[in-house]
């Protein structure tokens, strides 16, 4: 009549926590014991995991399993490391069901499981699946279950077996049969959407277009000042589509990022598309680069990596908001400190800035029609900072258009003709830097402009003329010179020439603020 | 109102499970020291020295049916302590302080035909 409950019971199954994009494979261990019935999670668990126990327990229960009326512990192992959200509830299930002898633990062990639970079962999508498993695939596991709203971007990792899953009870089965059921197989081809914006489109705007062209091919931050209805904010989002495609490496990066931020809603995540992010003006310095308590999300200039960060309206934007980038400009990545830890994310983009001229942003030409006072224009482009002005290689006026510029712009290239120029000049610099650590024209490191990249001697001999006449400061000099290599990469001269040197001297100098 | 064929009110219900629980215990070599020993602060149901000379103090939740989740599991965090205090309270009143002691809960379910079944967990607390 009593019943047996002396034996010891234990279930493992391995699930992921991220800390930012790093992670660890987290051991998640059942021990079901004598005593009350009670379920006790172990591990620092968040609001969202901790109620993991109210969905595990419904689920199994209706996918008519047994729940144990014992005590239940639950330990999420490492113990130290903060574990958070709804993405274990799947392995707390599994290890649960194993505890108890009702699964074969051939297919448990050496694998990971991902997932939310519905309470009818079913397994639901979670953010930064795709980061999850490049870790557990970093640490050795060859094979996952996820659930089959993230399978797309699961299928992305190659490399490893995906079980995609949309219900405990296909789950089950499978771990008992190895038949992966009603599993249907997502081919898994890359996106070939074309984008919705063309450079034909921009009417005149012969120098800006140069500017963006030029920018493409090097990766070099480019401020854009010009009336309203200029032009700006077409030309930045049209960058993208001149800009070459993300290799696998790299669409593998930005998909991890943009899989943790949760918002594959606008970008799907097989996309070689670069990214275009552009904030409103009013984000904070927290949205720019990325915080937050419970967990460190990525900021605008993460999601902007590998492709572009555009801030329309600049001088606009909060004290300290834009100089929140100059660290990421420099270094390429972002590294956030919090109670719960330090977080490093990528943040290699290309900086785009638009501005009016002044408030009233009539301020051109001969600024007849402007009414702001000297001070108010002055101090308008004041609010752009010196450092970071000074990490901008590219200065470009946009001029109003006029007439004949309509009219002409049946004649303009689309963005397929520049797109192509662009894509030979950068594959002529991959091949120039194939035994360097830097892959473009801005990242040339000073030390090798002074050496191996000098340009041509009248080239140089120009640009030195200017340093003497206080025309350019020594930091402008580098900047000129980069700039040089990615025109005369356009150009396909072997070194940059004078011409060169002087049209790039005219992008980042052109428009003395 | 019949809840079941048995057509026991709550109260004769539980006193019908402590009756099997005590049976069961005795058919197992235990003593039977104390039943529904009541103070101001709550009630002990049953009070047993098992085999082993250890005294047990028995908590027993009887059901008549499971739709309300296992009986045991309404055992909370601060019946459970009560549970406690109750214990040493006894042990102090009948001069067992400093006796071997453990706390047990029994969950009963009748069902309709008047059979039951015993979980008996024994140490609990």
């Amino acid at each position: 009549m009593f019943c047996d409950i002396s034996q010891m019971t234990l279930g493992i199954s391995l699930g992921v926590a991220l800390i930012g994009l790093m992670g660890e494979v987290v051991r998640v261990e059942v021990d079901i014991a004598d005593g009350l019935p009670g379920y006790f999670l172990l591990g620092l668990p968040d609001a969202a995991l901790t109620e993991s126990r109210e969905r595990v327990r419904s689920a199994i229960v209706n996918c008519s399993q047994p729940w144990p009326n014992r005590k239940v512990t639950v330990s999420l192992s490492p113990a130290w490391l903060p574990k958070r959200g709804s993405g274990f509830d799947v392995p707390i299930a599994i290890a649960l069901l194993s505890a108890q002898g009702l699964l074969p633990q051939e297919r448990i062990s050496e694998t990971i499981f991902i997932g939310e639970l519905g309470l009818d079962g079913d397994i639901r999508g979670v953010g930064g699946v795709l980061p999850s498993l490049i870790q557990a695939f970093k640490a050795g596991i060859t094979r996952a279950v996820v659930p089959q709203a993230n399978a797309v971007e699961a299928q992305l990792l190659t490399e490893m077996e995906i079980i995609p899953t949309g219900h405990l009870r296909d789950l089950l089965s499978w771990l008992c049969t190895g038949e992966p059921n009603s599993f249907p197989t997502q081919s898994c081809k890359i996106d070939e959407e074309s984008p919705i914006f063309d450079f034909s489109e921009v009417a005149g705007q012969h120098l800006a277009r140069t500017a963006a062209e030029v920018a493409a091919v090097g990766g070099h931050h480019m401020l854009m000042i010009g009336p309203p209805g200029a032009g700006k904010t077409m030309i930045a989002q049209r960058l993208p589509s001149i800009l070459p495609k993300l290799s696998r490496q790299n669409s593998l990066e930005v998909a991890a990022i943009h899989s943790l931020s949760g918002d594959f809603n606008h970008r799907s995540p097989l996309s070689q598309e670069p990214p275009f992010v552009s904030p409103h003006h009013t984000a904070t310095r927290v949205a720019m680069v990325g915080g937050g308590s419970h967990s460190i999300r990525p900021g605008a200039c993460s999601l902007a990596h590998h492709g572009v960060l555009f801030i329309d309206e600049a001088p606009e934007c909060g004290v300290g908001v834009l100089d929140v980038l100059r660290q990421p400009l420099e270094s390429g990545i972002v590294t956030i400190a919090r109670a719960i830890g330090n977080v490093t994310y990528p943040a290699r983009f290309i900086l785009l800035l638009a501005a009016n001229p002044c408030p009233c942003g009539k301020f051109t030409g001969r600024g007849r029609n402007c009414t702001c006072s000297s001070q108010q224009v002055r101090r308008y482009l004041a609010k752009l900072s010196g450092p970071l002005l000074d990490r901008i290689d590219i200065r470009t006026q946009v001029e109003p258009v006029g007439r004949v510029e309509i009219l002409d712009s049946q004649l303009s290239e689309s963005s397929a003709v520049i797109a192509a120029r662009v894509s030979a000049a950068r594959s002529r610099s991959q091949d120039r830097f194939l035994h360097e650590l830097w892959k473009l024209n801005c990242d040339i490191p000073g030390r090798a402009l002074r050496t191996t990249y000098q340009l041509d001697t009248k080239a140089m001999a120009f640009l030195h003329t200017e340093l003497d006449r206080e025309n350019i400061t020594a930091r402008g000099l580098h900047k000129v010179m980069r700039l040089s290599w990615s025109i005369a990469d356009l150009e396909s001269h072997l070194r940059p020439t004078l011409e060169d040197a002087k049209r790039a001297y005219l992008l980042r100098e052109g428009n003395q603020l | 109102m019949a809840r079941n064929s048995l057509h026991l009110s709550n109260q004769s219900l539980g006193a019908f499970g402590e009756e099997i629980v005590a049976l069961e215990l005795k058919s197992r070599g235990a003593q039977i020291l104390d039943r529904n020993w009541r103070i101001k602060e709550g009630e002990i149901d049953l009070v047993v020295q098992l085999p082993n000379g250890v005294i047990a103090i028995v908590e027993v939740k009887t059901r008549s049916t499971l739709a309300f989740g296992h009986p045991l599991e309404s055992i909370t965090q601060k019946k459970s302590q009560r549970l406690q205090r109750l214990a040493l309270a006894w042990l102090v009143t009948h001069h067992r302080f400093g006796d071997l002691y453990q706390i047990d809960c029994a969950a009963v379910v009748v069902d309709q035909f008047g059979k039951h079944t015993i979980d008996y967990r024994s140490d609990v607390l």
